[in-house]
Protein backbone atom coordinates (compact mmCIF):
# COMPACT_ATOMS: atom_id res chain seq x y z
CA UNK A 1 0.00 0.00 0.00
CA UNK A 2 1.17 3.23 -0.70
CA UNK A 3 1.99 5.29 2.74
CA UNK A 4 -0.21 8.57 2.57
CA UNK A 5 1.57 11.44 4.75
CA UNK A 6 -1.93 12.59 5.76
CA UNK A 7 -2.41 9.28 7.44
CA UNK A 8 1.28 8.30 8.71
CA UNK A 9 0.45 12.02 10.80
CA UNK A 10 -3.03 11.47 11.29
CA UNK A 11 -2.20 8.27 13.45
CA UNK A 12 1.00 8.99 15.21
CA UNK A 13 -0.44 12.08 15.90
CA UNK A 14 -3.40 11.15 17.58
CA UNK A 15 -1.94 8.06 18.82
CA UNK A 16 0.64 10.75 20.87
CA UNK A 17 -2.18 12.69 21.79
CA UNK A 18 -4.41 9.89 23.33
CA UNK A 19 -1.00 8.56 25.35
CA UNK A 20 -0.16 12.06 26.43
CA UNK A 21 -3.50 12.55 27.90
CA UNK A 22 -3.98 8.88 29.41
CA UNK A 23 -0.71 9.92 31.77
CA UNK A 24 -2.36 12.98 32.60
CA UNK A 25 -5.11 11.14 33.69
CA UNK A 26 -2.51 8.40 35.32
CA UNK A 27 -1.31 10.96 37.28
CA UNK A 28 -4.08 12.38 38.62
CA UNK A 29 -5.45 9.22 39.58
CA UNK A 30 -2.35 8.13 41.48
CA UNK A 31 -2.47 11.41 43.32
CA UNK A 32 -6.28 10.94 44.16
CA UNK A 33 -4.65 7.81 46.01
CA UNK A 34 -2.42 9.90 47.38
CA UNK A 35 0.55 8.35 45.88
CA UNK A 36 1.86 11.24 43.94
CA UNK A 37 2.00 14.69 44.73
CA UNK A 38 -1.20 16.23 43.92
CA UNK A 39 -0.36 19.02 40.70
CA UNK A 40 -2.11 22.39 40.25
CA UNK A 41 -4.58 22.18 37.27
CA UNK A 42 -3.31 25.23 36.09
CA UNK A 43 0.33 24.60 35.99
CA UNK A 44 0.58 21.07 34.68
CA UNK A 45 -3.05 19.39 33.68
CA UNK A 46 -4.26 22.69 31.27
CA UNK A 47 -1.28 22.77 29.70
CA UNK A 48 -0.52 18.68 29.46
CA UNK A 49 -4.51 19.07 27.87
CA UNK A 50 -3.39 21.72 25.42
CA UNK A 51 -0.46 19.91 24.00
CA UNK A 52 -2.69 17.07 23.58
CA UNK A 53 -5.49 18.89 22.07
CA UNK A 54 -2.98 20.32 19.36
CA UNK A 55 -1.43 17.03 18.76
CA UNK A 56 -5.39 15.65 17.78
CA UNK A 57 -6.56 18.68 16.12
CA UNK A 58 -3.37 18.81 14.00
CA UNK A 59 -4.07 15.11 13.44
CA UNK A 60 -7.13 15.46 12.37
CA UNK A 61 -6.85 18.14 10.26
CA UNK A 62 -3.90 16.45 8.55
CA UNK A 63 -6.61 13.73 7.72
CA UNK A 64 -8.75 16.21 5.52
CA UNK A 65 -5.60 16.07 3.14
CA UNK A 66 -6.06 12.26 2.35
CA UNK A 67 -9.96 13.21 1.04
CA UNK A 68 -10.56 13.75 -2.30
CA UNK A 69 -14.11 15.74 -0.99
CA UNK A 70 -13.37 17.12 2.62
CA UNK A 71 -16.06 19.55 2.62
CA UNK A 72 -18.11 16.25 2.60
CA UNK A 73 -16.17 14.56 5.56
CA UNK A 74 -19.70 15.50 8.04
CA UNK A 75 -21.26 12.36 6.02
CA UNK A 76 -18.75 9.87 7.05
CA UNK A 77 -20.48 9.53 10.64
CA UNK A 78 -23.27 8.11 8.85
CA UNK A 79 -22.21 4.66 8.67
CA UNK A 80 -21.07 3.59 11.90
CA UNK A 81 -22.97 0.29 12.26
CA UNK A 82 -20.44 -1.13 9.98
CA UNK A 83 -17.62 0.97 9.52
CA UNK A 84 -14.84 1.49 11.51
CA UNK A 85 -13.60 4.68 9.74
CA UNK A 86 -17.40 5.44 10.45
CA UNK A 87 -16.57 5.15 14.46
CA UNK A 88 -13.30 6.94 13.85
CA UNK A 89 -14.99 9.49 12.82
CA UNK A 90 -16.99 10.07 15.69
CA UNK A 91 -14.99 9.17 18.35
CA UNK A 92 -11.83 11.26 17.50
CA UNK A 93 -13.66 14.85 17.30
CA UNK A 94 -15.73 13.08 20.61
CA UNK A 95 -12.64 12.40 22.52
CA UNK A 96 -10.90 15.95 21.11
CA UNK A 97 -13.83 18.02 22.85
CA UNK A 98 -13.55 15.82 26.21
CA UNK A 99 -9.90 17.03 26.26
CA UNK A 100 -10.92 20.07 25.62
CA UNK A 101 -13.46 20.68 28.10
CA UNK A 102 -11.27 18.53 30.96
CA UNK A 103 -8.52 20.99 30.27
CA UNK A 104 -10.82 24.02 30.82
CA UNK A 105 -12.01 22.33 33.79
CA UNK A 106 -8.61 22.20 35.41
CA UNK A 107 -7.51 25.44 34.20
CA UNK A 108 -10.97 27.25 36.05
CA UNK A 109 -10.25 24.61 39.39
CA UNK A 110 -13.73 23.97 38.20
CA UNK A 111 -13.86 20.54 40.55
CA UNK A 112 -17.53 19.99 42.37
CA UNK A 113 -16.89 17.27 44.21
CA UNK A 114 -19.80 14.31 42.35
CA UNK A 115 -18.77 11.52 44.77
CA UNK A 116 -17.05 9.58 47.71
CA UNK A 117 -15.09 6.73 47.51
CA UNK A 118 -15.79 4.07 50.56
CA UNK A 119 -12.40 5.32 51.82
CA UNK A 120 -13.44 9.24 51.92
CA UNK A 121 -11.42 10.02 49.11
CA UNK A 122 -13.57 12.62 47.26
CA UNK A 123 -14.15 12.20 43.61
CA UNK A 124 -14.09 15.43 41.65
CA UNK A 125 -15.90 16.38 38.02
CA UNK A 126 -11.93 16.27 36.71
CA UNK A 127 -11.56 13.05 37.75
CA UNK A 128 -14.77 11.74 36.06
CA UNK A 129 -14.12 13.79 33.13
CA UNK A 130 -10.36 11.94 33.14
CA UNK A 131 -12.15 8.55 33.41
CA UNK A 132 -14.49 8.92 30.84
CA UNK A 133 -11.54 10.16 28.64
CA UNK A 134 -9.65 7.43 29.31
CA UNK A 135 -12.78 5.30 27.58
CA UNK A 136 -12.51 7.06 24.70
CA UNK A 137 -9.02 7.07 24.00
CA UNK A 138 -9.01 3.37 24.22
CA UNK A 139 -11.91 3.61 21.98
CA UNK A 140 -10.01 5.86 19.62
CA UNK A 141 -6.98 2.96 19.47
CA UNK A 142 -9.72 0.29 19.06
CA UNK A 143 -11.36 1.69 16.02
CA UNK A 144 -7.88 3.54 14.41
CA UNK A 145 -6.76 -0.29 14.46
CA UNK A 146 -9.97 -1.57 13.36
CA UNK A 147 -9.63 0.30 10.39
CA UNK A 148 -6.61 -1.55 8.90
CA UNK A 149 -7.22 -5.15 11.11
CA UNK A 150 -10.65 -5.40 9.73
CA UNK A 151 -9.29 -6.27 6.25
CA UNK A 152 -9.19 -9.92 6.10
CA UNK A 153 -7.00 -9.69 3.03
CA UNK A 154 -4.09 -7.17 3.90
CA UNK A 155 -3.07 -9.93 5.69
CA UNK A 156 -0.22 -8.30 7.39
CA UNK A 157 -2.88 -5.95 8.91
CA UNK A 158 -5.51 -8.49 9.73
CA UNK A 159 -4.02 -9.15 12.92
CA UNK A 160 -4.78 -8.32 16.79
CA UNK A 161 -1.17 -6.91 16.82
CA UNK A 162 -2.43 -4.19 14.68
CA UNK A 163 -4.86 -2.91 17.39
CA UNK A 164 -2.69 -3.78 19.99
CA UNK A 165 0.55 -2.26 18.79
CA UNK A 166 -1.36 0.96 17.81
CA UNK A 167 -2.32 1.36 21.83
CA UNK A 168 1.28 0.55 23.17
CA UNK A 169 2.62 2.45 20.21
CA UNK A 170 0.56 5.57 20.88
CA UNK A 171 0.97 5.43 24.70
CA UNK A 172 4.41 4.73 24.46
CA UNK A 173 5.14 7.67 22.75
CA UNK A 174 2.56 9.83 24.91
CA UNK A 175 3.87 9.14 28.01
CA UNK A 176 7.86 9.64 26.76
CA UNK A 177 6.14 13.14 25.39
CA UNK A 178 4.30 13.73 29.12
CA UNK A 179 8.15 12.91 30.46
CA UNK A 180 9.58 15.49 28.75
CA UNK A 181 6.97 17.95 29.45
CA UNK A 182 6.68 16.96 33.13
CA UNK A 183 10.74 18.42 33.12
CA UNK A 184 9.25 21.98 33.13
CA UNK A 185 5.99 21.42 34.64
CA UNK A 186 5.95 19.05 37.64
CA UNK A 187 9.90 17.77 37.99
CA UNK A 188 8.42 15.66 40.79
CA UNK A 189 6.49 13.23 38.42
CA UNK A 190 9.14 12.94 35.81
CA UNK A 191 10.86 9.77 36.89
CA UNK A 192 7.20 8.11 37.45
CA UNK A 193 6.31 9.17 33.79
CA UNK A 194 9.92 8.35 32.43
CA UNK A 195 9.42 4.55 33.91
CA UNK A 196 6.18 4.47 32.54
CA UNK A 197 7.19 5.60 29.13
CA UNK A 198 10.10 2.89 29.20
CA UNK A 199 8.03 0.16 29.92
CA UNK A 200 5.50 0.73 27.32
CA UNK A 201 7.99 1.56 25.15
CA UNK A 202 9.62 -1.59 25.44
CA UNK A 203 6.14 -3.64 25.50
CA UNK A 204 5.62 -1.38 22.16
CA UNK A 205 8.79 -2.91 20.89
CA UNK A 206 7.77 -6.28 21.75
CA UNK A 207 4.70 -6.46 20.07
CA UNK A 208 5.77 -4.30 16.84
CA UNK A 209 8.99 -7.24 16.94
CA UNK A 210 6.36 -10.04 17.64
CA UNK A 211 4.40 -8.67 14.56
CA UNK A 212 7.39 -8.31 12.34
CA UNK A 213 7.64 -11.95 13.07
CA UNK A 214 3.92 -12.78 12.03
CA UNK A 215 4.35 -10.94 8.64
CA UNK A 216 7.54 -12.64 7.64
CA UNK A 217 6.37 -15.91 8.24
CA UNK A 218 2.90 -14.96 5.97
CA UNK A 219 2.33 -17.12 2.68
CA UNK A 220 -0.24 -15.06 0.50
CA UNK A 221 -3.19 -16.74 0.19
CA UNK A 222 -4.41 -15.16 -3.32
CA UNK A 223 -2.19 -16.20 -6.41
CA UNK A 224 -2.24 -15.28 -10.16
CA UNK A 225 -3.57 -18.89 -10.17
CA UNK A 226 -7.05 -17.80 -8.11
CA UNK A 227 -6.86 -14.22 -9.28
CA UNK A 228 -7.88 -15.23 -12.83
CA UNK A 229 -8.66 -18.53 -12.02
CA UNK A 230 -6.64 -20.61 -14.27
CA UNK A 231 -4.73 -23.58 -12.84
CA UNK A 232 -1.00 -23.52 -14.37
CA UNK A 233 1.89 -22.95 -11.97
CA UNK A 234 3.41 -20.66 -14.56
CA UNK A 235 1.29 -17.73 -15.09
CA UNK A 236 2.85 -14.11 -16.25
CA UNK A 237 1.05 -11.35 -17.13
CA UNK A 238 1.91 -9.57 -20.18
CA UNK A 239 -0.52 -6.63 -20.56
CA UNK A 240 -1.99 -4.93 -17.53
CA UNK A 241 -4.26 -3.72 -19.81
CA UNK A 242 -2.41 -0.13 -20.25
CA UNK A 243 0.45 1.40 -20.79
CA UNK A 244 0.13 4.52 -18.60
CA UNK A 245 -0.40 4.58 -14.39
CA UNK A 246 -3.97 4.66 -13.45
CA UNK A 247 -5.23 4.72 -9.55
CA UNK A 248 -4.22 1.03 -9.38
CA UNK A 249 -0.98 1.25 -10.18
CA UNK A 250 -0.53 4.51 -7.67
CA UNK A 251 -2.45 4.01 -4.50
CA UNK A 252 -1.50 -0.23 -3.95
CA UNK A 253 2.42 0.19 -4.31
CA UNK A 254 5.15 2.08 -2.13
CA UNK A 255 6.87 2.72 -5.05
CA UNK A 256 10.27 2.67 -3.35
CA UNK A 257 12.97 0.03 -4.16
CA UNK A 258 13.33 -3.38 -2.39
CA UNK A 259 16.57 -2.01 -0.36
CA UNK A 260 14.53 1.03 0.86
CA UNK A 261 12.12 -1.09 2.74
CA UNK A 262 14.44 -3.84 4.24
CA UNK A 263 16.42 -0.20 5.97
CA UNK A 264 13.45 1.28 6.81
CA UNK A 265 12.68 -2.06 8.60
CA UNK A 266 15.87 -1.70 10.38
CA UNK A 267 15.55 2.01 10.62
CA UNK A 268 12.23 2.03 12.69
CA UNK A 269 13.27 -0.49 15.92
CA UNK A 270 15.69 1.59 16.46
CA UNK A 271 14.51 5.00 16.37
CA UNK A 272 11.32 4.22 17.51
CA UNK A 273 11.78 1.79 20.39
CA UNK A 274 15.76 1.02 20.63
CA UNK A 275 16.91 5.05 20.93
CA UNK A 276 14.12 6.34 22.92
CA UNK A 277 14.07 3.37 25.55
CA UNK A 278 17.98 3.58 26.01
CA UNK A 279 17.66 7.34 27.05
CA UNK A 280 14.57 6.65 28.94
CA UNK A 281 16.74 4.02 30.75
CA UNK A 282 19.81 6.25 31.24
CA UNK A 283 17.60 9.14 32.84
CA UNK A 284 16.01 6.72 35.24
CA UNK A 285 19.58 5.61 36.09
CA UNK A 286 20.20 9.04 36.94
CA UNK A 287 20.78 10.69 33.67
CA UNK A 288 20.38 14.27 32.79
CA UNK A 289 16.50 14.86 31.79
CA UNK A 290 17.63 16.84 28.44
CA UNK A 291 17.81 13.05 27.23
CA UNK A 292 13.59 13.09 27.55
CA UNK A 293 12.77 15.64 25.03
CA UNK A 294 15.57 14.06 22.94
CA UNK A 295 13.96 10.56 23.13
CA UNK A 296 10.22 11.97 22.90
CA UNK A 297 11.80 13.60 19.17
CA UNK A 298 13.44 10.58 18.04
CA UNK A 299 10.54 7.67 18.89
CA UNK A 300 7.96 10.15 17.21
CA UNK A 301 10.10 10.37 13.97
CA UNK A 302 10.59 6.74 14.77
CA UNK A 303 7.04 6.00 14.59
CA UNK A 304 6.68 8.15 11.69
CA UNK A 305 9.00 5.28 9.71
CA UNK A 306 7.23 2.97 11.53
CA UNK A 307 3.96 4.04 10.23
CA UNK A 308 5.19 4.16 6.45
CA UNK A 309 6.67 0.74 7.21
CA UNK A 310 3.24 -0.48 8.45
CA UNK A 311 1.34 0.96 4.78
CA UNK A 312 4.70 -0.06 2.80
CA UNK A 313 4.84 -3.57 3.77
CA UNK A 314 1.27 -4.22 3.59
CA UNK A 315 0.94 -6.19 0.15
CA UNK A 316 -2.98 -5.75 -1.36
CA UNK A 317 -4.17 -8.89 -3.61
CA UNK A 318 -5.27 -6.56 -6.16
CA UNK A 319 -1.44 -5.79 -7.05
CA UNK A 320 -1.24 -9.48 -9.14
CA UNK A 321 -3.78 -7.75 -11.66
CA UNK A 322 -1.11 -4.90 -12.24
CA UNK A 323 2.74 -6.54 -12.70
CA UNK A 324 3.83 -5.78 -16.48
CA UNK A 325 2.77 -2.44 -18.19
CA UNK A 326 2.02 -3.38 -21.81
CA UNK B 1 -34.08 -12.33 -5.91
CA UNK B 2 -32.01 -11.26 -8.88
CA UNK B 3 -28.32 -10.61 -9.12
CA UNK B 4 -27.48 -9.08 -12.64
CA UNK B 5 -24.13 -10.15 -13.47
CA UNK B 6 -21.59 -10.40 -16.61
CA UNK B 7 -20.17 -14.07 -17.63
CA UNK B 8 -17.34 -13.50 -19.78
CA UNK B 9 -16.05 -16.37 -21.73
CA UNK B 10 -12.55 -16.62 -21.40
CA UNK B 11 -12.39 -19.15 -24.11
CA UNK B 12 -13.68 -16.56 -27.15
CA UNK B 13 -12.64 -13.71 -25.62
CA UNK B 14 -9.45 -12.26 -28.38
CA UNK B 15 -8.59 -9.16 -26.16
CA UNK B 16 -9.52 -6.61 -29.08
CA UNK B 17 -10.60 -3.73 -26.27
CA UNK B 18 -13.52 -3.15 -27.92
CA UNK B 19 -15.65 -3.40 -24.77
CA UNK B 20 -12.78 -1.28 -22.57
CA UNK B 21 -13.78 1.98 -25.39
CA UNK B 22 -17.08 1.36 -25.66
CA UNK B 23 -17.21 1.04 -22.00
CA UNK B 24 -15.27 4.71 -21.81
CA UNK B 25 -16.93 6.24 -24.26
CA UNK B 26 -20.70 5.32 -22.27
CA UNK B 27 -19.97 6.24 -19.27
CA UNK B 28 -17.74 9.34 -19.56
CA UNK B 29 -20.58 10.68 -21.89
CA UNK B 30 -23.47 10.07 -19.18
CA UNK B 31 -24.63 12.56 -16.60
CA UNK B 32 -22.99 11.30 -13.64
CA UNK B 33 -20.29 12.97 -14.92
CA UNK B 34 -16.74 12.29 -17.13
CA UNK B 35 -14.53 9.63 -16.47
CA UNK B 36 -11.37 12.17 -16.82
CA UNK B 37 -8.07 10.95 -18.49
CA UNK B 38 -4.62 12.86 -17.45
CA UNK B 39 -2.06 13.72 -20.29
CA UNK B 40 -3.63 11.20 -22.50
CA UNK B 41 -0.60 11.96 -25.74
CA UNK B 42 1.77 13.19 -22.70
CA UNK B 43 4.41 11.01 -21.47
CA UNK B 44 2.67 9.61 -18.44
CA UNK B 45 -0.77 9.53 -19.06
CA UNK B 46 -3.78 8.09 -16.20
CA UNK B 47 -7.33 7.83 -16.63
CA UNK B 48 -10.35 6.52 -14.96
CA UNK B 49 -11.89 3.14 -16.62
CA UNK B 50 -14.60 0.64 -15.33
CA UNK B 51 -13.30 -2.14 -17.93
CA UNK B 52 -9.64 -3.47 -18.37
CA UNK B 53 -8.82 -6.15 -20.01
CA UNK B 54 -5.25 -7.72 -19.34
CA UNK B 55 -3.59 -10.14 -20.96
CA UNK B 56 -1.67 -13.56 -19.44
CA UNK B 57 0.16 -16.14 -20.71
CA UNK B 58 -0.33 -19.61 -19.50
CA UNK B 59 2.25 -22.20 -19.64
CA UNK B 60 6.00 -22.37 -20.74
CA UNK B 61 6.74 -22.14 -24.61
CA UNK B 62 6.01 -24.10 -26.80
CA UNK B 63 3.05 -24.88 -25.25
CA UNK B 64 1.48 -21.37 -23.91
CA UNK B 65 -1.79 -19.99 -24.03
CA UNK B 66 -2.24 -16.07 -24.65
CA UNK B 67 -5.35 -15.37 -22.10
CA UNK B 68 -6.89 -11.95 -22.46
CA UNK B 69 -8.93 -11.19 -19.09
CA UNK B 70 -11.47 -8.81 -18.71
CA UNK B 71 -12.07 -7.40 -15.32
CA UNK B 72 -14.25 -5.25 -13.90
CA UNK B 73 -16.34 -4.78 -10.43
CA UNK B 74 -17.60 -8.24 -9.82
CA UNK B 75 -20.79 -7.15 -8.44
CA UNK B 76 -19.95 -9.51 -5.41
CA UNK B 77 -23.11 -10.79 -3.31
CA UNK B 78 -21.21 -9.80 -0.42
CA UNK B 79 -19.07 -7.21 -1.30
CA UNK B 80 -16.67 -6.11 1.45
CA UNK B 81 -16.39 -2.75 -0.08
CA UNK B 82 -19.77 -2.03 1.15
CA UNK B 83 -19.75 -2.47 4.67
CA UNK B 84 -16.43 -0.24 5.02
CA UNK B 85 -17.84 2.90 3.29
CA UNK B 86 -18.27 5.50 6.01
CA UNK B 87 -20.86 7.65 4.32
CA UNK B 88 -22.95 5.11 2.75
CA UNK B 89 -22.35 6.20 -0.67
CA UNK B 90 -21.26 2.51 -1.26
CA UNK B 91 -24.11 0.32 -1.44
CA UNK B 92 -25.93 -2.81 -3.17
CA UNK B 93 -29.34 -2.76 -4.44
CA UNK B 94 -31.67 -4.99 -2.93
CA UNK B 95 -33.74 -4.96 -6.19
CA UNK B 96 -30.73 -5.85 -8.62
CA UNK B 97 -27.73 -6.67 -6.83
CA UNK B 98 -26.27 -3.98 -8.63
CA UNK B 99 -22.66 -2.44 -6.26
CA UNK B 100 -23.24 1.37 -6.92
CA UNK B 101 -21.67 4.65 -5.66
CA UNK B 102 -23.21 7.56 -4.87
CA UNK B 103 -21.26 10.58 -5.99
CA UNK B 104 -22.96 12.90 -4.47
CA UNK B 105 -22.54 11.22 -1.22
CA UNK B 106 -18.89 9.92 -1.60
CA UNK B 107 -15.69 11.66 0.30
CA UNK B 108 -12.75 10.52 -2.04
CA UNK B 109 -11.69 8.57 1.67
CA UNK B 110 -10.28 5.54 -0.34
CA UNK B 111 -11.47 3.15 2.09
CA UNK B 112 -13.62 1.18 -0.03
CA UNK B 113 -10.64 0.52 -2.52
CA UNK B 114 -8.36 -0.64 -0.17
CA UNK B 115 -11.49 -3.34 0.67
CA UNK B 116 -11.88 -5.06 -2.86
CA UNK B 117 -9.40 -7.65 -3.12
CA UNK B 118 -10.22 -7.31 -7.20
CA UNK B 119 -8.48 -3.90 -7.78
CA UNK B 120 -11.87 -2.81 -9.56
CA UNK B 121 -12.42 0.57 -8.30
CA UNK B 122 -10.73 3.65 -9.30
CA UNK B 123 -10.69 7.11 -7.87
CA UNK B 124 -11.58 9.80 -10.51
CA UNK B 125 -8.76 11.96 -10.19
CA UNK B 126 -11.37 15.13 -11.32
CA UNK B 127 -14.23 14.40 -9.71
CA UNK B 128 -12.52 13.31 -6.83
CA UNK B 129 -14.88 10.39 -5.74
CA UNK B 130 -14.65 6.66 -6.09
CA UNK B 131 -16.04 5.81 -9.47
CA UNK B 132 -16.35 1.70 -10.76
CA UNK B 133 -18.77 0.01 -13.34
CA UNK B 134 -22.75 0.04 -12.83
CA UNK B 135 -23.63 -2.51 -14.90
CA UNK B 136 -24.43 0.40 -16.97
CA UNK B 137 -27.58 0.76 -14.70
CA UNK B 138 -28.12 3.79 -16.57
CA UNK B 139 -29.01 1.44 -20.09
CA UNK B 140 -30.78 -1.71 -18.90
CA UNK B 141 -33.74 0.42 -17.51
CA UNK B 142 -33.97 2.93 -20.49
CA UNK B 143 -37.14 2.12 -21.69
CA UNK B 144 -36.60 4.35 -24.71
CA UNK B 145 -33.99 1.61 -25.85
CA UNK B 146 -35.02 -0.94 -28.28
CA UNK B 147 -35.29 -3.89 -25.60
CA UNK B 148 -32.32 -5.64 -27.23
CA UNK B 149 -29.76 -2.80 -26.75
CA UNK B 150 -30.75 -2.55 -23.09
CA UNK B 151 -27.78 -4.51 -22.00
CA UNK B 152 -24.59 -3.14 -20.84
CA UNK B 153 -22.50 -0.93 -23.27
CA UNK B 154 -19.73 -3.62 -23.16
CA UNK B 155 -21.87 -6.70 -24.03
CA UNK B 156 -23.24 -4.86 -26.68
CA UNK B 157 -19.57 -4.00 -28.04
CA UNK B 158 -18.26 -7.18 -28.02
CA UNK B 159 -17.49 -9.08 -31.24
CA UNK B 160 -16.99 -12.35 -30.02
CA UNK B 161 -19.99 -12.42 -27.73
CA UNK B 162 -17.33 -13.03 -24.67
CA UNK B 163 -19.55 -10.94 -22.67
CA UNK B 164 -23.05 -12.14 -21.33
CA UNK B 165 -25.55 -10.60 -19.66
CA UNK B 166 -28.44 -11.37 -17.35
CA UNK B 167 -30.09 -12.72 -13.79
CA UNK B 168 -27.37 -15.65 -12.47
CA UNK B 169 -30.22 -15.97 -9.62
CA UNK B 170 -32.76 -17.14 -11.98
CA UNK B 171 -31.54 -21.05 -13.05
CA UNK B 172 -33.27 -20.67 -16.55
CA UNK B 173 -31.31 -17.50 -17.57
CA UNK B 174 -28.96 -17.44 -20.38
CA UNK B 175 -26.18 -16.47 -17.71
CA UNK B 176 -26.96 -19.62 -15.07
CA UNK B 177 -27.07 -22.24 -17.86
CA UNK B 178 -23.62 -20.72 -19.09
CA UNK B 179 -21.89 -21.20 -15.62
CA UNK B 180 -23.64 -24.45 -15.44
CA UNK B 181 -22.99 -25.66 -18.32
CA UNK B 182 -19.27 -24.46 -19.30
CA UNK B 183 -18.18 -24.95 -15.89
CA UNK B 184 -18.09 -20.73 -14.64
CA UNK B 185 -15.95 -20.20 -12.17
CA UNK B 186 -16.11 -16.93 -9.58
CA UNK B 187 -12.45 -15.10 -9.19
CA UNK B 188 -10.41 -15.32 -5.58
CA UNK B 189 -13.21 -17.51 -3.80
CA UNK B 190 -10.51 -17.21 -1.06
CA UNK B 191 -12.25 -14.26 0.31
CA UNK B 192 -15.89 -15.08 0.35
CA UNK B 193 -16.73 -12.15 -1.80
CA UNK B 194 -19.44 -14.34 -3.78
CA UNK B 195 -18.62 -12.61 -6.76
CA UNK B 196 -21.39 -12.10 -8.74
CA UNK B 197 -19.65 -11.87 -12.69
CA UNK B 198 -18.29 -15.59 -13.84
CA UNK B 199 -15.66 -16.34 -15.95
CA UNK B 200 -15.93 -19.27 -18.38
CA UNK B 201 -12.54 -21.23 -18.77
CA UNK B 202 -10.58 -22.47 -21.75
CA UNK B 203 -12.22 -25.20 -23.42
CA UNK B 204 -12.73 -27.24 -26.62
CA UNK B 205 -14.69 -25.79 -28.66
CA UNK B 206 -18.04 -27.13 -30.03
CA UNK B 207 -19.19 -26.28 -33.23
CA UNK B 208 -22.84 -25.27 -32.71
CA UNK B 209 -25.05 -26.36 -35.61
CA UNK B 210 -28.83 -24.74 -35.63
CA UNK B 211 -31.76 -26.34 -37.13
CA UNK B 212 -32.03 -23.89 -39.76
CA UNK B 213 -28.29 -24.57 -40.66
CA UNK B 214 -29.32 -28.78 -41.20
CA UNK B 215 -32.80 -27.86 -43.54
CA UNK B 216 -31.88 -25.80 -46.70
CA UNK B 217 -34.59 -23.67 -45.78
CA UNK B 218 -33.71 -21.80 -49.01
CA UNK B 219 -34.28 -25.03 -50.91
CA UNK B 220 -37.28 -24.23 -53.38
CA UNK B 221 -38.23 -27.41 -54.29
CA UNK B 222 -38.86 -28.61 -50.35
CA UNK B 223 -42.03 -26.10 -50.38
CA UNK B 224 -43.67 -28.17 -52.78
CA UNK B 225 -42.49 -31.48 -50.91
CA UNK B 226 -42.75 -33.13 -53.93
CA UNK B 227 -39.00 -34.87 -53.62
CA UNK B 228 -38.65 -37.71 -51.65
CA UNK B 229 -37.56 -36.42 -47.38
CA UNK B 230 -34.71 -39.00 -46.59
CA UNK B 231 -34.02 -39.03 -42.69
CA UNK B 232 -31.59 -37.27 -41.46
CA UNK B 233 -28.90 -39.48 -41.37
CA UNK B 234 -29.39 -40.86 -44.85
CA UNK B 235 -27.27 -39.12 -47.57
CA UNK B 236 -29.65 -36.86 -50.03
CA UNK B 237 -28.32 -35.73 -52.94
CA UNK B 238 -29.19 -31.93 -54.51
CA UNK B 239 -32.29 -31.46 -56.89
CA UNK B 240 -33.00 -35.80 -55.74
CA UNK B 241 -34.18 -35.03 -52.36
CA UNK B 242 -35.75 -32.34 -50.29
CA UNK B 243 -33.35 -31.76 -48.09
S1 LIG C 1 -15.58 -6.55 -7.18
FE1 LIG C 1 -14.78 -5.18 -5.61
S2 LIG C 1 -15.90 -3.27 -5.92
FE2 LIG C 1 -17.05 -4.85 -6.98
S3 LIG C 1 -18.57 -5.56 -5.46
FE3 LIG C 1 -16.79 -6.93 -5.30
S4 LIG C 1 -15.53 -6.04 -3.69
FE4 LIG C 1 -16.99 -4.45 -4.34
S1 LIG D 1 -14.22 6.51 -1.26
FE1 LIG D 1 -16.40 7.09 -1.27
S2 LIG D 1 -17.50 5.19 -1.70
FE2 LIG D 1 -15.42 4.62 -1.06
S3 LIG D 1 -15.53 4.26 1.16
FE3 LIG D 1 -14.93 6.41 0.89
S4 LIG D 1 -16.88 7.54 0.88
FE4 LIG D 1 -17.40 5.37 0.56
Amino acid sequence: MRPDLSVLLLTTLIGAGQGLYLALVTVQVYALFGLLPAQDGRAFFAPGSAIALVLLVTGLAASFFHLGRPERAWRSAAKWRTSWLSREVIVLPAFIGLVFVSGVAHFLHYGPVLAELPSGIPVDATVVLGLVGTVLAFALFLCTGMIYASLPFLREWASPFTVVNFTLMGGASGFTLAAAFSVWTAPSLTPFLAAWALILTLLAFAGRLASLVRNAKLRPKSTLQTAIGIKHPRIVQTSQGFLGGSFNTREFFHGRSRGFLRSIRWLFPVAAFAIPAALLAAFVAGAGAVLLPVAAVVQYAGLLAERWFFFAEANHPQNLYYQAIG
Amino acid sequence: MTQLALVIDLNVCVGCQACVTSCKQWNTSGSAGPLADFNPYGADPTGTFFNRVQTFEVGEYPNTQTVHFPKSCLHCEDPPCVPVCPTGASYKRATDGIVLVDYDKCIGCKYCSWACPYGVRELDEERKVMTKCTLCVDRIYDTALPEAERKPACVLACPTSARLFGDIHDPASAVSEAIRKNAGYPLMPEWGTKPSNHYLPRRKTAVRIHEDELVRSDNPLKIDGLLPKPAKAEPSLDDVTSW
